[in-house]
């Protein structure tokens, strides 16, 4: 009805943890030949987003323009026999699960949402709780269609252009826009997994688990009372599972619950956090006992509220999310639970998990061995940024990374001590694409 | 032909907009035989091969220019394709610069001929298809622009005005023989994702329009506004005294 090339005025546009915001144009292409690079980088810069989960900056270009994908969600080919399915950048997880899941098939590694299209999957190299078995995203992407801004349509892979396909995956969409991606599916036996959750009452109770249950489970994740000090620090449930040999193919359903309105402050307090935990910890007492939970309550738990992230109020949230290296994890998580506590923080949602060593193809990619913990934070100004000023050190005294898809705040410098490899990286980046995160972490243009 | 809405054969006229796609899969999903028509020949075949993948049992693209073609005439070659016609879709048209058309009667004579003489011309041919059946649905995408004239849009809303007059009058007409025909008002349609929630409450995606569209093909009408609730705010705004209204920039 509307034409479909016209780049909108410009729009105060936020992200997910709704820190950081800033105007830009937004063009939303309904077909491939509709996505119009000129217009796009006429005035400067563009970069291409999809449904905007990503928590701070990656997915911002303030000044520029962004192409939101969302509209070129179509599929392209889906041979259920050599389970390999190409799509458009724009479809969601949540989409391509009811659409193949009724075969059979599932995606082979997927994040804690189904409202991730797959060219953020692709350009963040996302994980999941199967890590440890099948490594991040892009080690099952076959071939990706890459729209260069001098309008060059390239199809890269492992074997053409491999440096170019390393560097877009996690790449955070800076070398170029993802127009399709091609990715190998999985068999499942059932839509259904079986959970085990074991309750532990410390940290060096779930490196064990955690350590034991890597061979006997495929999906493993640990939720930590981000509430609890001294002796308690680090309690929490392990939950971990394999698919069910049973119960059928049914999709998950589309209906969520939601906010009917923002509240004006966060409803995310010290207070209620203890609360929730405690509820949580009472929820999840069923110690050691095994239950058939869907797929959709198991791996998306949160997707079942629409738009979450307002129970922090106008402010907004922080997500903290780093990875340690083996050799330092234990003592470094130790540290990062006792600071937050120390700040008179405490985090509403902390997650924590060991990641396998399955290498990550991607140049810039997240995901390597050892442990990430996930720390939801609300935004309380200065104290916040000084107490994960506090977690940098941490995290850089042991080697370890922040996750760029969350961060709305890291310096350069640590962007750097995490990706050594960025020099590497860089002469793969598109010269008219752009990001608020990337001139943050000390990058011009 | 059947109730629960599986299996239908739906010919889409204006298939390429976002909420007819919508649509199309909804009933690609229950193994559809769908005819896709719209203007361009790369953009049916990327719909069709997302809707073949998606569970419909036939596509049949057709690129025609609807404003201008002989309805009549192109309508029965496309019930050929599929037999039997359990669904005509029109959802073409042309929002139009409302601002331009003031000033250029050529454009505003576009709108008025695409929106209403043209989008007639095919709903009589759908309606004359549908009553020698005795069955089947036409479900027209009008507007609520079409329910009060505003400055601010006022031709594109005449256009979409006249047409639910007509398609009220063609339920009646078909109303003794079995099929059907319904007039599906969108509110404001987020087709353009932006500021997070910053377009508030009133604005709906095209699935939500898509998915009153599919229940429209099974029952109700023979005027449905979607979501349901801009019934209630589209009464308050007709009720509304001129002097009000003209002071407010709608």
């Amino acid at each position: 009805m509307s034409t479909e090339s016209a780049l909108e005025p410009a729009t105060e546009i936020t992200s997910w943890g709704r820190v950081v915001r800033g105007r830009q144009r937004v063009a939303r292409p309904a077909f491939r030949d509709r996505i119009d690079m000129a217009q796009a980088t006429a005035g400067g810069t563009c970069l291409a987003v999809g449904l905007r989960r990503s928590y701070g900056d990656s997915c911002l270009n303030a000044g520029g323009v962004l192409i939101e994908m969302t509209r070129l969600d179509r599929m392209m080919a889906l041979d259920t026999q050599s389970r390999v399915l190409r799509a458009e950048a724009g479809a969601s997880l949540t989409d391509i699960l009811t659409l193949v899941v009724p075969h059979g098939l599932f995606v082979p590694t997927c994040p804690g949402t189904r409202f991730v299209t797959l060219g953020g999957a692709v350009a963040n190299d996302v994980h999941g709780k199967n890590h440890h078995r099948a490594g991040a995203f892009g080690r099952h992407v076959r071939a990706i269609g890459l729209l260069r801004s001098d309008g060059r349509r390239l199809t890269v892979s492992a074997t053409e252009q491999g440096e170019l396909f390393a560097a877009t995956i996690g790449g955070l969409g800076l070398t170029g826009l993802i127009e399709w991606v091609e990715l190998d599916l999985v068999p499942v036996p059932s839509a259904w997994l079986e959970v085990e959750t074991v309750r532990f009452a410390s940290l060096d109770a779930f490196w064990e688990i955690a350590r034991a249950s890597a061979a006997t489970h495929e999906h493993t994740v640990a939720w930590i009372d981000g509430a609890a000090s001294g002796p308690a620090l680090g309690r929490g449930i392990f939950s971990r599972a394999n698919w069910a040999g049973a119960g059928g193919f049914a999709t998950h359903r589309d209906r969520s619950l939601r906010l009917p309105f923002d509240p004006p402050f966060t409803l995310v307090t010290p207070a209620t956090i203890r609360w929730f935990n405690a509820l949580y910890d009472r929820l999840g007492a069923r110690n050691g006992q095994t239950r058939a939970q869907h797929y959709a309550l198991f791996f998306f738990p949160l997707d079942r509220i629409g738009a979450w992230n307002r129970v922090y109020g106008r402010r907004g949230f922080y997500q903290y999310q780093c990875v340690i290296p083996p050799a330092a994890q234990e003592q470094a998580v130790r540290a990062m639970l006792q600071a937050v506590v120390a700040a008179g923080e405490a985090s509403a949602l902390a997650v924590l998990k060991t990641f396998g060593e399955l290498p990550s193809l991607g140049i810039l990619s997240f995901p390597r061995a050892g442990a990430t913990l996930a720390l939801d934070l609300a935004n309380r100004g200065t104290r916040t940024l000084e107490l994960m000023e506090k977690l940098d050190a941490i995290v850089r005294d042991a080697a370890g990374a922040l996750y760029p898809a969350k961060d709305a705040r890291m310096s350069a410098e640590m962007f750097r001590a995490g990706y050594p490899q960025w020099t590497r990286f860089a002469p793969h980046i598109d010269p008219a694409f752009a990001s608020d995160f990337w001139r943050r972490v000390g990058h011009d243009r | 032909m059947t109730d629960s809405g599986a299996n239908k054969r739906v010919i889409i006229l204006g298939a390429a907009s976002a909420i007819a796609e919508r649509a199309a899969r909804l009933w690609a999903r229950d193994g559809a035989a769908l005819v896709l028509v719209g203007r361009d020949t790369a953009h049916l075949a990327a719909i069709a091969a997302d809707l073949r993948i998606r569970g419909a049992v036939a596509v049949h693209p057709v690129v025609l220019d609807l404003s201008t073609a002989d309805a009549r005439r192109e309508l029965e070659e496309m019930t050929k394709l599929i037999a039997h016609i359990d669904v005509v879709l029109v959802a073409y048209g042309v929002l139009g610069d409302q601002a331009a058309a003031e000033q250029d009667f050529v454009t505003a004579r576009r709108i008025l001929d695409t929106d209403f003489v043209s989008a007639a011309d095919w709903c009589l041919a759908a309606a004359r298809q549908l009553a020698a059946q005795r069955a089947g649905t036409l479900i027209v995408l009008g507007s609520v622009a079409g329910d009060r004239g505003r400055g601010s849009n006022y031709i594109y809303g005449a256009a979409k005005g006249g047409l639910g007059i007509l398609v009220e009058g063609l339920a009646h007409r078909l109303a003794p023989t079995g099929a059907r025909a319904v007039l599906v008002k969108p509110g404001l349609v987020d087709t353009l994702m932006t500021a997070g929630f910053a377009k508030g409450a009133l604005w709906s995606g095209p699935e939500a329009i898509a998915a009153a569209i599919r229940r429209a093909a099974e029952r109700g009408g023979p005027v449905i506004y979607a979501p349901w609730w801009w019934r209630l705010v589209m009464l308050i705004i007709r009720l509304m005294p001129s002097s009000l209204m003209h002071r407010t920039g709608l």
